[in-house]
């Protein structure tokens, strides 16, 4: 059993503690806008918040929470899809199949916490996400639209 | 006519099936919310469709039937682009609903293809859904005409209203019932490229509100009722059986159901074993910790391989794609002879999404929740496994987090239905883990290619001969389509016109003087796929890096050199023209630069790569200026969009890919071994979009090839170093 602040709502999930939250949170949940997609943290389609940074969250066993950090899914970025990054994903239209997209949104997001002027060399360090459609050169052009956005 | 599609615009709807079963399940594409004021249509019953393709409501939504799928490539929002502009519909209101293959079957396949593969969702679709959307609305403005006791004649249409001769409007939604009685027309005229006024709009695509918010439903995050979730572990070995398994070690683990030996028809017998649990995080867990023995196998290696690949390089038997001229006597009498040979290594698709498919069956039904590129294979694949008619087995398709021909094979679909007939009448997701995905995949065929050119005193190419040794598809997946022997899908981009139909797409548009192109098949016991461009990827490194090399050799200007071959085609060259002028090929600035042009998929591309390369050797690509003729522009922005995935795609494969074997066993296990490209090696793309009408060609695959070649030949203009096996990955560009 562990108790989760996830988007704003206390819940009890009853897991193992060496359960990933990515399973926790799809699974006990029921958030499955985080995906699965390598099971250790090589893609970043996992991508959440901890208390507003970036956790790829596939390798992040359930039981090193202590019910206290603030967890933020792609579901609870925004109320209304109104976070800078998704209205910037939304104007140059960046997804492609769209898998990878909430763990880049995420991923971006949370990047834009901690820096939110990031220079390119800020971006090649921290962005390390895979997509395998191929949408890193507008998610280069949506970060910065981001940054204009905020 | 009945109305088999569930209709709605929530993602999942419980309908009327046989069973009670039949799930429809929406390409959830809408765009609209409903407003506070809309007029409530709740007392009236819903309407009929207008015909197979569009179903309108009374609110005017528009629904689009697609047989096609969306992995990515934008297919969906095309093709509802192509049926709105036809239709003259409101494209504010337009969304798009996938038909099942069942539904289809049961009316004499009336959607057509399901297969979405070789860049034919828009090209391959374009008529009969543009006749259909322009039936549609002449029923419309017929029903209207009746109704108003006009001419259809004196009565207009546009954003979905239609306006009388004396000024009278109605809108589609109140006479799609009436429309849906009359009976469709015997002719249809479409409309001419002049008068579209959707077709050509950079639109933003249907489903990316849904993608924004974690809203869209892939196949991994499909789930129903009562379903249990299940992972499994295929013979790592190519060919080994399940020798022995201790269910006893992980039945007690929490959630466990089940532990299963899962007979793998693509294997031998009992391959694969199996742990269903209540989530798939427990049933992943348990099948970690099973005790499992296998047997047998082939003990293939790439390193052996690579023998038989270099004995085909030079063996005297070949199948013969293109030829013609005295090639002997071209090289007998050359000035200079230039002989390159190069790679192509085994490649993983790699999907975002691992596979995976929800089955449910019943002793009278089988029904299946799956990302496809093929819904009618998927079918084909459930009632193989089933046992069961086709009539009594349906497919619904999800949105795919990527295909790339891997979601071709229905192997994934098979497997999920031998799982569930374990469980009757409870539903069972199967999610492979990212290593099983990895290991057990349709990988791009491995081949090498080895030209001789000959160069005349003056510099001018006389001769070539092409040689191809390696694995052909159609030998291992679909014999039948050999003529002869001949796997002529293997010398896409190199044929003469007029060898098979289906290939008229992947001609050669070079005129070569005393050509001879031919391939010495080489077949591992590995199974080939369809791999995103197929063989145009390493076909166009085996023509394009050598025509760069044979262009230095003859001491002229790459650009120049092509040029005197392509007098036969205006549109490759133009393309080619395009890159080089938008590039600054030519100019004194320093600049490393490499040109690439190919056709293929009916489009014609090019590339030119700018590079520099480090003393230490290593690559930076810095900017890529790309060009594509597809005929048409159905969404110049989305094909923008996946030009430039394209080079995400195919340098991923030149930098980093390469699945290989040891004792049978794939040694790359997870995007840690198998790399991609991320966001500071990709290179800004510049996207010239050149459409000349007239033909519809393909946008998805075709500059995949062209990726590589044009990064290939810029290294060599930084280092004067020809780079000619991949990936790059463990190589020092400066000493190769």
């Amino acid at each position: 059993m562990a108790t989760l602040k996830i988007n704003g709502e206390t819940v009890t999930v009853d897991v193992d503690d060496d359960t990933p939250l990515l399973w926790a949170i799809r699974e006990q949940v029921g958030l499955t806008g985080t995906k699965y997609g390598c099971g250790i943290a090589q893609c970043g389609t996992c991508t959440i918040h901890i208390d507003g940074s970036p956790v790829r969250s596939c390798v992040y066993p359930v039981g090193a929470l202590t019910g206290e950090e603030e967890i933020t899914t792609i579901e609870g970025l925004s109320e209304d899809a109104s976070h800078p990054v998704q209205e910037a994903w939304a104007e140059l239209d960046i997804p492609q199949c769209g898998y990878c997209q909430p763990g880049m949104i995420m991923a971006v997001a949370g990047m834009l916490n901690d820096t939110p002027n990031p220079t390119d060399e800020d971006i090649d360090a921290q962005i390390t996400n895979i997509c395998r459609c191929g949408t890193l050169a507008r998610v280069r052009k949506g970060i910065k639209l981001a940054v204009e956005k905020a | 006519m009945a109305d088999t599609i569930a209709l709605s615009r929530r993602n999942f709807i419980v309908g009327a099936g046989a069973t009670g079963l039949t799930i429809g399940i929406l390409a959830s594409c809408s765009q609209t919310t409903p407003e506070a004021d809309a007029p409530d249509f709740s007392d009236l019953p819903p309407n009929p469709e207008v015909n197979a393709w569009v179903h309108i409501d009374h609110d005017d939504t528009v629904t689009v039937r697609i047989a096609r799928s969306e992995m990515g490539q934008g297919t969906l929002t095309g093709l509802a682009q192509l049926v709105a502009d036809e239709l003259d519909a409101d494209w504010d209101k337009v969304t798009t609903v996938y038909p099942t293959p069942g539904e289809s079957l049961a009316r004499e396949r009336v959607w057509k293809d399901f297969a979405t593969g070789g860049s034919q969702g828009v090209r391959g679709s374009q008529e009969y859904m543009r006749e259909g959307a322009a039936a549609a609305k002449a029923m419309l403005i017929e029903a209207a005409a009746n109704e108003w006791g006009v001419s259809a004649a004196d009565c207009s249409s546009a954003n979905s209203v239609i306006t009388g001769p004396d000024g009278q409007t109605t809108t589609y939604g109140k006479v799609a019932n009436a429309a849906a009685q009359l009976a469709p027309p015997l002719e249809v005229t479409v409309k001419d490229p002049s008068e579209w006024k959707i077709i050509g709009q950079p639109k933003q695509r249907l489903d990316t509100a849904d993608k924004l918010i974690g809203k869209q439903v892939y196949g991994a995050d499909f789930t129903m009722e009562g379903m249990l979730n299940a992972s499994i572990k295929q013979a790592p070995k190519i060919g080994a059986s399940l020798k022995s398994f201790d269910a006893s070690a992980v039945e007690n683990m929490p959630g466990v159901k089940k532990v299963v030996a899962v007979r793998n028809p693509f294997g031998e017998g009992n391959n694969a074993v199996a742990v269903i649990a209540d989530t798939w995080w427990q049933a992943n867990k348990a099948l970690d910790a099973l005790p499992v023995e296998w047997e047998g196998g082939v003990d293939f290696s790439t390193a052996e391989f690579e023998a038989e690949l270099e004995d085909g390089l030079t063996a005297d038997e070949a199948f013969i794609g293109n030829g013609g001229g005295d090639v002997a006597a071209a090289f007998e009498n050359a000035a200079q002879i230039v002989e390159a040979t190069y790679n192509m290594p085994l490649q993983n698709h790699a999907c975002m999404e691992p596979m995976n498919t929800t089955a449910l069956y019943t002793e009278d039904r089988c029904e299946v929740w799956c990302p496809t590129q093929n819904g009618e294979a998927a079918l084909g694949a459930v009632a193989d496994a089933s046992g069961l008619p086709v009539e009594q087995c349906d497919v619904h398709k999800i949105h795919l987090g990527g295909g790339f021909g891997r979601r071709a094979m229905p192997d994934y679909v098979h497997l999920s239905v031998i799982l569930a007939m374990e469980m009757p009448g409870t539903p069972i997701k199967l999610l492979w883990t990212r290593e099983e995905s990895m290991k057990h995949g349709y990988f791009h065929p491995t081949t090498k290619g080895r030209v001789r050119g000959a160069l005349d005193a003056d510099g001018n190419l006389t001769g070539v001969h092409m040689r191809i040794s390696g694995q052909s598809i159609l030998a291992a997946l679909m014999p039948q389509f050999l003529q002869n022997g001949t796997d002529y899908a293997t010398f896409q981009g190199l044929l003469p016109p007029g060898v098979d139909p289906r290939l008229e797409d992947q001609t050669l548009k070079y005129t070569l003087p005393n050509l001879l192109i031919d391939h010495a098949m080489r077949n591992p016991p590995v199974r080939p796929g369809f791999w995103r461009g197929v063989n145009l990827n390493q076909n166009a490194i085996y023509l394009e890096c050598f025509m760069d090399e044979m262009a230095h050799a003859a001491g002229r200007d790459p650009l120049e050199f092509r040029m005197a071959h392509l007098q036969d085609s205006p549109e490759a060259a133009a393309v080619l023209q395009a890159v080089a002028d938008k590039s600054g090929w030519g100019q004194d600035d320093g600049k490393a630069r490499g040109l690439c042009v190919m056709y293929g998929f009916g489009a014609y591309v090019a590339a030119c790569a700018e590079v520099t390369v480090s003393d230490d050797g290593e690559l930076s690509i810095d900017r890529i200026v790309a060009a594509t003729d597809p005929g048409y522009a159905v969404n110049p922005q989305q094909i923008e969009a996946q030009v430039e995935g394209s080079f995400v795609y195919g340098l991923s494969a030149m930098l980093y890919g390469e699945i290989t074997y040891e004792n049978g066993e794939v040694q790359e296990r997870n995007f840690d071994t198998y790399d991609s490209m991320r966001i500071a090696a990709m290179p800004e793309v510049e996207t010239i979009i050149m459409p000349s009408g007239g033909f519809w060609g393909g946008v998805g695959e075709p500059t995949i090839a062209v990726a590589a070649p044009a990064v290939l030949n810029a290294i060599f203009a930084a280092t004067g170093k020809r780079v000619r096996q991949l990936p790059l990955k463990d190589q020092n560009l400066r000493d190769v």
